[in-house]
């Protein structure tokens, strides 16, 4: 039963994702073509690279909604770096290293501080975005090196960004690491039960600390990205991104209870996300209306399953 | 039993937060003089209003093991709302505008409520969901477009700022719903009703309370508040677009969350939220005296909530132990 429902969800949002080519090629004659489908990338490929780990954050029962105030921390960090004088390779370290930091302490907070994530990932939201404007102000940091520029405008082969093989990689990592390892078995354990799990002799609070940790790693990440690709740091860089991150997560099937979902279902959800924006760019349409539909859609995903399950039967 | 003793403890909590509270504020006066005069004080209770407000109808989603994201999105619409209509119709007076906020809050508020109750969708994916939604129909609603001074009436304008004893109509609103929050909070059944189903749905469902319905209560009644606060809003700073209130939702929460309401459910008070607030209040309207940049608050807000809630989460460890087994 289980995988036959997910592998529905999938094949549903691959409908989607077809659809969503017909008709922007058929409306717009500049789609189809290589080098529009690859700038189309830009739109999600960053912020699908959270959403990865994020997946597995919230399979596991947890989640962080603190990743877009880590990216602009980070962003801010490598700002300074680079206002310091130090080279590419030492400013993208800065970005990784506090984005995992900032991870470790969020996960340091609910396993050892034993704060329920979301409250403890509103705190440091709201600590590491505060952070960024404390130190910036008003300012803008953009004197980049030249060839930090790379990360995120670089080409790897023909129109295949830098930024699209990094997003494949890890996804290919991340699939096979959580569908295909006793690792990723026991993700979805802890997300189904946690006492459960604890009791089979699961360090629970190992994982979760460590996906706490990877969230925040991949975060900065992401932040290395943006930076480069946008080549300027303000304190409200990816403002909002935590919702639209998150919502990449859950209408990619991933279950808020925990215990459920798959990363299939995340990038075939990230894609269908970066192509409607980008094609209602295409069509003059703001981004703002595009969220009613992102909004509506999002409960849709999850009052699907709520209305079959009733319609089979009570299940409490 | 353990309610009872929930409750002292609640008590003794936000005891300890008045103190602490109350010494901020010396501590701020002490420094500047200045600080604690009248027009001050009025000027920093005005500012924290709407806050006292929103924190409050936020308190009782809380409450029932719920989360409201939609609260500042519920705002900026209804503030929307009155602005048109009183473009519209200017003519008619305040009496019909705040009809008018306060039932379509209820309404916005409802439809989180029902999709909660109904469907047992999880709370933080509905408001984030009706977040983004409501943001995008005051977009279609106003095209886009800003409603500025001039195109208000004076009345409409004049209704929050409107003086009277020394404070505005806007603080005495805040008063008036706080105390009617303390009294309710504990005298009422239905918020009684509202503890116990935070507190233990399942054993609140076999004593007759109807869980699910109680959250669709404390959705509709966050809703009516966010309505209301969305028109005092807007006639306060005098502008209303798409983006008012961006984000406010979270201080919102965080105000909650510093005032000593558990994210688990069932543990709040209206007197701690409501010191939660001045405390943010006071942090905000004492750092351009002692000369740290307006862009420190947030990091502040940030370190307090978290100290607030490593130390509640220190305390529940104790009581509910026995209770609940934690993996």
């Amino acid at each position: 039963m289980k995988p036959a429902v997910l592998l529905r969800w999938e094949s549903m949002l691959a409908v989607v994702l077809v659809f969503e080519f017909v008709l922007f090629s058929s409306l717009s004659p500049y789609f189809l073509n290589v080098d529009t489908l690859s700038d189309a990338t830009f739109n999600f490929t960053e912020r699908a690279i959270v959403a990865l780990p994020l997946a597995l954050l919230i399979i596991a029962g947890e989640i962080d909604i603190s990743v877009a105030a880590i990216i602009a921390l980070a962003s801010v960090a490598m700002g300074l770096a680079s206002a310091h004088g130090m080279g590419t390779p030492a400013i993208a370290s800065v970005g990784l290293g506090t984005g995992l930091l900032a991870g470790c302490i969020n996960g340091a907070l609910v396993t050892l501080g034993r704060v329920p994530s979301i409250v403890a990932t509103i705190g440091t939201m709201t600590l590491f975005r505060g952070a960024a404007y404390a130190v910036l102000g008003d300012r803008v940091l953009k004197d980049y090196p030249e060839t930090f520029a790379t990360f995120g405008q670089g080409y790897l082969v023909g129109p295949i960004s830098i930024e699209l093989a990094l997003f494949a990689l890890f996804a290919i990592s991340f699939g096979v690491f959580l569908h295909r390892t006793r690792w990723g078995r026991t993700i979805f354990a802890i997300g189904a039960n946690p006492v459960a799990s604890r009791f089979a002799g699961v360090a629970v609070n190992q994982y979760r600390f460590a996906l706490f940790a990877l969230t925040g790693l991949f975060s900065g990440l992401a932040a290395v990205l943006l930076t480069s690709r946008l080549g300027s740091t303000r304190p409200s860089i990816a403002q909002g991104w935590e919702l639209e991150i998150i919502s990449m997560v859950i209408l990619g099937g991933v279950s808020v209870w925990g215990g459920k979902g798959s990363i299939a279902g995340v990038v075939l959800a990230a894609l269908v996300f970066g192509l409607v924006t980008f094609g209602l760019g295409l069509m003059n349409i703001p981004g703002i209306v595009m969220s009613i539909f992102t909004g509506a859609l999002l409960i849709l995903v999850v009052a699907v399953p709520a209305l079959m399950n009733r319609a089979h039967g009570n299940q409490r | 039993m353990s309610r009872l003793a929930t409750l002292s403890g609640n008590a003794r909590r936000d005891l300890a937060f008045a103190a602490l509270t109350l010494a901020l504020f010396l501590a701020v006066t002490f420094a500047f003089p200045g600080f604690a005069a009248p027009r001050n004080l009025a000027g920093l209770l005005d500012d924290t209003a709407i806050l006292i407000m929103l924190a409050l109808g936020q308190m009782l989603v809380i409450l029932v093991r719920g989360i409201d994201l939609s609260i500042a999105a519920n705002l900026a619409l209804c503030g929307m709302l009155a602005a048109v209509f009183d473009r519209a119709w200017p003519g008619m007076g305040v009496a019909p505008v705040l009809a008018l906020t306060l039932v379509s809050g209820t309404l916005l508020g409802a439809v989180n409520g029902l999709l909660v109750w109904k469907l047992r969708l999880p709370p933080i994916v509905v408001t984030l969901g009706t977040m983004s939604i409501y943001r995008g129909a005051i977009y279609l609603l106003s095209r886009g477009a800003w409603i500025n001074e001039n195109e208000m009436s004076r009345e409409f304008l004049a209704f929050p700022r409107s003086e009277f004893l020394g404070l505005t109509l806007l603080s005495w609103l805040a008063i008036a719903v706080a105390a009617l929050f303390m009294v309710a909070l504990r005298r009422s059944r239905v918020a009684r009703d509202l503890y116990a189903a935070g507190g233990n749905p399942e054993a609140a469902n076999y004593s007759g309370i109807d869980a699910g319905r109680m959250q669709f209560i404390a959705y509709s009644v966050c809703g009516a508040i966010a309505g209301l606060c969305g028109y005092l809003w807007v006639a306060r700073f005098a502008v209303a677009y798409t983006d008012i209130a961006l984000g406010f939702e979270l201080s919102v929460i965080a105000a909650c969350l510093i005032g000593g309401v558990a994210i688990a459910g069932g543990v709040g008070s209206a007197v701690g939220v409501v010191l939660g607030c001045l405390f943010i209040g006071i942090i905000r309207s004492s750092l351009p005296l002692v000369g740290i940049s307006a862009f420190w608050q947030m990091f502040i807000n940030g370190v307090v909530i978290l100290v607030a809630v490593l130390l509640s989460a220190r305390q529940r460890q104790f009581k509910r132990t026995i209770l609940e087994v934690r993996a």
